[in-house]
């Protein structure tokens, strides 16, 4: 698994996990449909935290394992940190 | 790989022979615990229940003490009660010899105090001991097994390493026709239509559905934030942002074994394979409904770092992240960490889990069997009176 920055863990998801602390600025590789994909990142994102893979409007839905985990609460930019600041659940 | 279990009187196979003293109430732990104190081979346990139960609770904790009195990894056991309690040790230990030869009873208000109780629980247990000498080890088939499956501590790594290859051991078991029992509800939400479309018939899938939004349905009746408590905050720490992401990786420990029953807390499966039951999330609700269920031998998945077991019930601690294996080794006892690093997959760290439940049902000790580890928790729903 360990073979770039980030994985991406069901080709329908539209987040990916860093494998290892990011920092802001930096341009990541994740590994999508067999191809590299470079990402610039917007903000630090820690050891196994989500990063954007695309620009999100308020309300679109996030997937992670091919299935919704929750909406944008804000908008979200690629390269954004995706957690609790700007993601909401639609559960619960 | 072979199995080699007790047999008792009706028909269970236990992997652990283990003495057992329970309370019936809360007021007679001190009781239970000096009998434990005294005689180093006896387990207690100690309820913060038992007394001012209302409605279905009632029924409930019956079930649940009677289930884990009833576990067949225990070979005898002593109930202690009070004597004013909801139900009597006596109710309790008639209920127990159902099935099981070798219980008997205490009640510290017929026996004139508490020092006198630890006298005669003593006494008691000390013939309990004697005759569980009659239960040897046998080979028996492997379908005999029934597993349960846990986590805590969650973090982002789980759903892809431990818990995953945990569902990978678990397909084995199921495949061999044995049990595996998983729970915590509240971790399915978000899941259950994946949950659903394992299910093995029209009914079990309509009951998954019903139990998780049975579970969502009951917080907001009483107005409560789910999210304030689910995903914990150790697990939105790790970066777990919702319940729905919590849940995806929890339901990985099942893999693709098909669901053939969900149960109510404590209930004990009439089938074998792929089972769901119904408890919260909190560890110590969800660790002794599964003991009452009759589980032999728990897979507990961690990432922040759970040292948590249950007393009669081995529970082999996986981690999901090797940095947390290094930390906290005394507690763990397999790392899946190794498949987010890319040097195992989950089906190398899946074989291992396999393995290892089988050595631990034949008598190998985990981590926190060895550190003496040990929740336990009647679930109580309704308001205390």
């Amino acid at each position: 698994m360990k073979e770039c920055d980030a994985i991406v863990i069901n080709i329908k998801d539209n987040v990916a996990i860093a494998l290892s602390n990011l920092n802001e600025g930096q341009i990541i590789e994740v590994l999508l449909e067999g191809k590299v994909r470079k990402i610039k990142l917007r903000d630090n994102i820690k050891f196994l935290h989500k990063l954007a893979l695309q620009n999100f409007d308020i309300g679109e839905k996030i997937l992670k394992y091919g299935n919704v985990i929750g909406a944008a609460a804000k908008k979200i930019k690629t390269g954004d940190h995706v957690h609790t600041q700007n993601m909401k659940s639609l559960r619960g | 790989m072979d199995l080699y279990g007790y047999k008792r009187e009706n028909g269970e196979i236990g992997f652990r022979n283990h003495i057992l003293v329970i309370p019936s109430v809360s007021c007679a732990n001190r009781v239970a615990v000096g009998i434990a104190e005294q005689i180093k081979e006896v387990i207690s346990v100690q309820t913060q229940s038992g007394c001012a139960l209302v409605g279905d609770d009632r029924e409930l904790f019956k079930r649940t003490l009677v289930g884990y009195a009833t576990n067949p990894n225990v070979a005898g056991v002593l109930v202690v009660g009070l004597g004013c309690e909801t139900f009597s040790a006596e109710s309790i230990a008639e209920e127990i010899n159902k099935t099981r030869d070798l219980v008997d009873w205490i009640e510290i208000q017929q026996s004139g105090g508490s020092g006198k109780s630890i006298k005669k629980g003593c006494e008691k247990v000390r013939e309990i001991i004697i005759q569980t000498a009659k239960y040897k080890r046998e080979k028996v088939d492997l379908d005999e097994l029934v597993l349960g499956l846990q986590c805590g501590g969650s973090d982002p790594a789980s759903g892809i390493t431990a818990n995953a290859a945990l569902g990978v051991a678990t397909e084995k078991i199921v495949n061999n026709g044995g049990t595996a029992i998983m729970a915590e509800t509240p971790e399915a939400i978000g899941a259950e239509h994946i949950l659903a479309e394992q299910a093995s018939t029209p009914e079990v899938k309509e009951k998954i559905i019903n139990i998780v939004q049975r579970y969502e349905g009951n917080m907001k009746k009483i107005g409560l934030d789910l999210s304030e408590g689910q995903p914990a905050r150790g697990n939105k720490e790790a970066g777990l942002t919702t319940i729905e992401e919590k849940s995806l990786g929890c339901i990985n420990k099942l893999g693709t074994a098909p669901l053939q029953e969900v149960l109510e807390y404590a209930e004990k499966p009439s089938q074998k394979g792929g089972i769901f039951m119904d408890t919260p999330g909190f560890d110590n609700y969800s660790l002794t409904g599964l003991v009452s269920g009759g589980i032999q031998v728990m897979v507990f998945t961690t990432g922040k770092g759970s040292p948590c077991g249950t007393h009669i019930v081995p529970v082999i601690k996986v981690s999901s992240n090797t940095e947390l294996y290094k930390k906290m080794k005394d507690d763990i006892d397999i790392n899946a960490g190794t498949i987010i690093e890319g040097k195992e997959d989950k089906y190398t760290v899946g074989q291992k889990i396999y393995e290892k439940i089988i050595n631990v049902a034949n008598g190998e000790k985990t981590k926190p069997e060895i550190n003496k580890e040990s929740l336990f928790g009647i679930w109580r729903k309704l308001p205390s009176v």
